[in-house]
């Protein structure tokens, strides 16, 4: 069986794969991160996505051995050591917009290469546009965008703190 | 600290693992040793079984097991029971065909489980499953209730003639024949509630295990009901003693009904766990999902409105077939009939109401509950009638809602159709929603829409729906083989923090947030010292578990009357320590305290006194502070309100786009607004969802087309709008919180309100109802076919 070596979240790792297995089986099987989820098999929910060199990938689509010295980042290497989190997760946490927390890791994880890649800011219509690839069943979506929207501003610096939402 | 009693919008203490990618769901559960299921399911909607051939598949590597629906039969396995059992018109009992864990002799439905493949990877199970040679004689297929009710079609039972489950009756007929016979005008309407695949994110799974050294079962699941499972698998499928079982539902990723009932899988894994002496976990792909979790809705349905001169309603007929698919889901029989023919009185006076119920076997998966379960497809029903009757008498939509509302003076409202609302205020929920959706500026917005070659309408809903499920003898009555109460226990450990153990499960609700505010409030403690425990039979006295929107009506109302029993011990032992007569003893702000004095102890003191029970009224009570509370209501609970949706109609596309959703409900009260919002914006995301998006097709040998999220339509971030909600709340009258419950009015209120839009857009077209889903392609049909006519006018 191939061995693939790469990078998960800071840390290096390698495990022996079939030739089929994909980054979302060797991440959650084999290394067991199991934060990154798999809700469909049509590469249509994006509950797998992670990020790959940086960019957003939805890991039951690509094979485990095509990340052979990748930089995977994963949903559990978003927070900083000492706990803090990201602030796309702690908006999703100020804003509710998570109910069940299936999509969330993948939702989180494409909505920080979303913001990353629109330096520019992104209004609420190209949020929804840009979270095509991902789904959701339990908010409508309104809260996700909500959250989306406060966290570009932090992470593009407008803002020191994260907006706190409404009562 | 913040306030964070009943009333405030507390962040949700789950939300830190499941942003931190840290929750535990079913698949996320890895035991020592475990050996991985794939289940071969059937690829045809009808065959008998000549015979299969698994030595290839027992002999490929890797593999530890190969077992068929005869091989389980002949261990004892039992069939899969059904919860609920309905009586036909003339008394006898309706069809209930046995439901095997695998397929004996036949098989009914696409996807219908056949052969489990056990093996030490799921890729090696996957493998030898495809070995496995089925003869498959191939029969006709009736996947609808169409084909499934033609003479002389093909029986899905053997024994069930014409394919009929039950044919229900509620209601008075003669009263409503005389009504009709003396009405003014007649409103009629033929529809369909189209069937609706429910997708949870999270794809069920399972995971068995046994221990030979105890004799003892662990069955971690998908579910919504862990105690339900335990009870339904261990007495009727396994023959395992409760003692003798463990069922964990953990993180549970949405349930929305399908994650209810007790499925083959469950059965299988455990099954198998004992036979092989090794954990055995199962996980469904998406195409799985959409093949063997219960679908929901599925009717036919022609209703009439008798109305008088004043556009009043006199009597409403209603004659439904329901597709119950090819077996019995757990509680498929009562969905058509005790949650649908029981809500058609909707918030309206209608003095007479007769509804007939045939539920049809057919060649198609089980369709049970889905969110709502009933009440969306009674209220769709009411809501488009009641638009249609507006059209026939030439009068408002909302004047003819308003002129038949229950009057909010007339609480407690006996219903022609058994059910007793106990509250409500039906014009103040519409008035505040109008304003709020500003129904008045509709007109304007309607030419500034034209102006821009877009048709834009407008729809409303106004709506009840009955849930806190459910009264144990009410429901008994009805054919419920359950009781339908809850449970709570309340421990009050020695240093005074809080341990609630619910038989309720949280799947998205937020109940570990909510629950802590209301335990917190009642026992004036601050959030942080309370912790709430659910989902896992060896911790929870007993539960029947989260749906029906119970969990705070039920659930809640179990907490309060255990946290009562707890005040009440604990004023004994504070009588007893303050030297003061437990007559005298207040309980507030987190103090047993004598009444006018400024004496008290807290209750961490009276916790450390009973545990310690040195200076202790040793003789007369018992030590410890712990009260477990089963709560059964004393009837169902009736939020409602009034759903508004605007939509704007590309004439060229026939895509329609939600402009503006606003829905003000009437939930009682609101423990958590953020999540009661939450909770109410993504039901009516599914409901839009219903209306334009989604819909299960089978073709005529009974494929699934629908099979996929690729062929599914599931709504997405840019189909849905902001979607505005407001309360406007009326207390229940007969649970101790005045809570009614918020989980599915988004479902059950929002298809008709959406509809009605489109309809009203596309007025001018000579649309008078349109089915679900209103896509672009049937839009664009009607729009194209339309455009000569309305070019020469």
């Amino acid at each position: 069986m191939p061995k693939v070596s790469l990078t998960v979240n800071g840390k290096p790792a390698s495990a022996e794969v079939e030739n089929r297995t994909l980054l979302v089986e060797l991440l959650r099987e084999h290394l067991r991160l199991t934060g990154t989820h798999v809700g469909c098999d049509t590469s249509q929910c994006g509950a797998c996505v992670v990020h790959v060199n940086g960019a957003s990938v939805k890991s039951c689509t690509m094979l485990a051995v095509q990340c052979e010295g990748a930089e995977v980042v994963t949903i559990e290497g978003l927070a900083a050591p000492d706990g803090t989190l990201h602030p796309m997760q702690e908006a999703f946490r100020e804003y509710h917009a998570l109910q069940c927390g299936f999509c969330t890791p993948g939702m989180v994880m494409s909505a920080i290469d979303l913001v990353q890649r629109n330096p520019q800011g992104l209004s609420d219509r190209e949020i929804r546009e840009g979270l095509e690839g991902n789904l959701c069943r339990c908010t409508g979506y309104h809260n996700i965008v909500r959250a989306i929207a406060a966290a570009q501003q932090v992470m593009h610096g407008k803002v020191k703190e994260l907006p706190r939402a409404a009562e | 600290m913040g306030f964070e009693g009943i009333g405030a919008s507390v962040r949700r203490r789950e939300d830190l693992r499941f942003v931190s990618g840290r929750g535990t769901y079913t698949d996320d559960i890895n035991r020592p040793g475990q050996l991985y299921a794939v289940i071969l399911r059937s690829p045809h909607a009808h065959a008998r079984i000549r015979g299969i051939d698994t030595a290839a598949a027992k002999a490929a590597p890797g593999v530890a097991a190969v077992f068929t629906g005869d091989e389980m039969a002949a261990d004892g396995v039992g069939g899969l029971p059904c919860g609920w059992q309905v009586k036909n018109k003339d008394g006898t009992p309706m069809a209930e065909p046995p439901h095997p864990v695998l397929a004996v002799g036949k098989v009914r439905h696409v996807g219908d489980p056949v052969a489990v493949v056990i093996a030490e990877t799921r890729s090696r199970a996957r493998d030898a499953a495809e070995l496995i040679s089925v003869d498959y004689e191939v029969l006709p297929a009736v996947p609808t209730l169409e084909a499934a009710q033609k003479p002389g079609a093909p029986l899905v039972h053997d024994g069930v003639a014409g394919n009929i489950c039950y044919d229900w009756h509620l209601g008075d007929k003669d009263a409503v024949d005389a009504a009709f016979a003396k009405a003014h005008k007649v409103a009629r309407l033929e529809l369909v509630n189209n069937r609706l695949i429910p997708n949870a994110m999270e794809p069920r799974a399972a995971v068995g295990e046994f221990d030979p050294m105890s004799g003892e079962y662990t069955l971690y699941t998908t579910s919504q009901n862990p105690h339900v499972i335990r009870l339904l698998m261990g007495a009727f499928v396994l023959h395992i003693p409760e003692h003798k079982l463990r069922v964990v539902a953990p993180d549970v990723g949405g349930g929305f009904g399908s994650k209810i009932y007790h499925y083959a899988e469950e059965a299988i894994v455990t099954w198998a766990a004992g036979k092989l002496k090794r954990p055995v976990k199962w996980t469904a792909d998406r195409a799985e999902s959409f093949m063997s979790d219960a679908h929901g809705r599925d009717h036919v349905t022609v209703a009439e409105m008798a109305l008088d001169r004043d556009g009043r309603f006199l009597a409403l007929r209603v004659r439904t077939q329901a597709n119950m698919g090819a077996y019995l889901s757990t509680f498929a029989p009562c969905v058509p009939t005790y949650l649908y023919a029981t809500l058609l009185a909707g918030v309206y006076t209608t003095p007479a109401i007769y509804a007939e119920v045939k539920a049809v076997f057919t060649n198609s998966v089980p369709v049970d509950a889905y969110r709502g379960a009933g009440r969306p497809e009674a209220t769709f029903l009411l809501e488009r009638l009641v638009d249609i009757c507006a059209l026939e008498m030439g009068m408002d939509r909302v004047e003819i809602r308003r002129r038949n509302f229950i009057p909010a003076s007339a609480f407690p409202y006996q219903t022609p159709v058994a059910l007793q609302y106990d509250s409500g205020d039906y014009t103040a929920t519409l008035d505040a929603c109008l304003k709020a959706a500003d129904w008045a500026g509709f007109e304007a917005r309607r030419a500034e829409a034209k102006r821009r070659g877009k048709l834009r309408g407008i729809g409303i809903s106004t709506y009840i729906e009955a849930c806190g499920i459910a009264p144990s003898a009410v429901v008994g009555s009805l054919g419920a083989r359950a009781g339908l109460y809850e449970v709570a226990n309340i421990r009050v450990n020695p240093t005074g923090s809080i341990t609630v153990f619910t038989g309720t499960h949280s799947h998205g609700q937020g109940h570990e947030t909510t629950f802590a505010q209301l335990i917190a409030d009642q026992f004036g403690v601050p959030m942080s010292q309370v912790e709430i425990v659910h989902g896992d039979t060896a911790r929870i006295p007993f539960g029947m578990g989260t749906y029906g929107s119970r969990s705070i009506a039920v659930g809640g109302s179990a907490m309060v009357k255990a946290a009562e029993k707890i005040i009440a011990k604990g004023k004994r032992i504070a009588a007893h320590l303050l030297e003061a007569s437990a007559d005298d003893i207040e309980f507030k702000d987190g103090k047993f305290q004598v009444a006018g004095t400024d004496r008290a102890k807290t209750l961490a003191e009276v916790s450390l006194a009973a545990y310690v029970p040195h200076n202790y009224p040793i003789e007369e009570l018992e030590p410890g502070l712990e009260e477990t509370a089963f709560y059964d209501p004393k009837n169902f609970t009736y939020p409602g309100g009034c759903h508004i949706c605007e939509v704007e109609i590309d004439p060229d596309t026939g895509v329609v786009e939600v402009v503006n959703f606003t829905a003000v409900d009437d939930v009682g009260r609101v423990i958590n607004p953020m999540i009661v919002e939450g909770q109410i914006q993504g039901g009516v995301a599914q409901g839009i969802g219903q209306a334009l998006l989604e819909t299960c097709v089978y073709d005529a040998d009974g494929q699934l087309l629908s099979g996929s999220m690729m062929d599914y339509t599931m709504p997405r971030a840019d189909d849905l709008p902001n979607i505005t909600v407001g309360t406007a709340i009326t207390l229940c009258t007969h649970n101790p919180l005045g809570v009614k419950g918020c989980g599915e009015v988004g479902a059950i209120g929002s298809p008709p309100a959406v509809i009605g839009a489109v309809v009203d857009a596309l007025k001018d077209y000579g649309v008078r109802h349109l089915d679900m889903p209103a896509t672009p392609h049937r839009l664009w049909q009607i729009i194209n076919a339309n455009r000569p006519r309305m070019a020469a006018e």
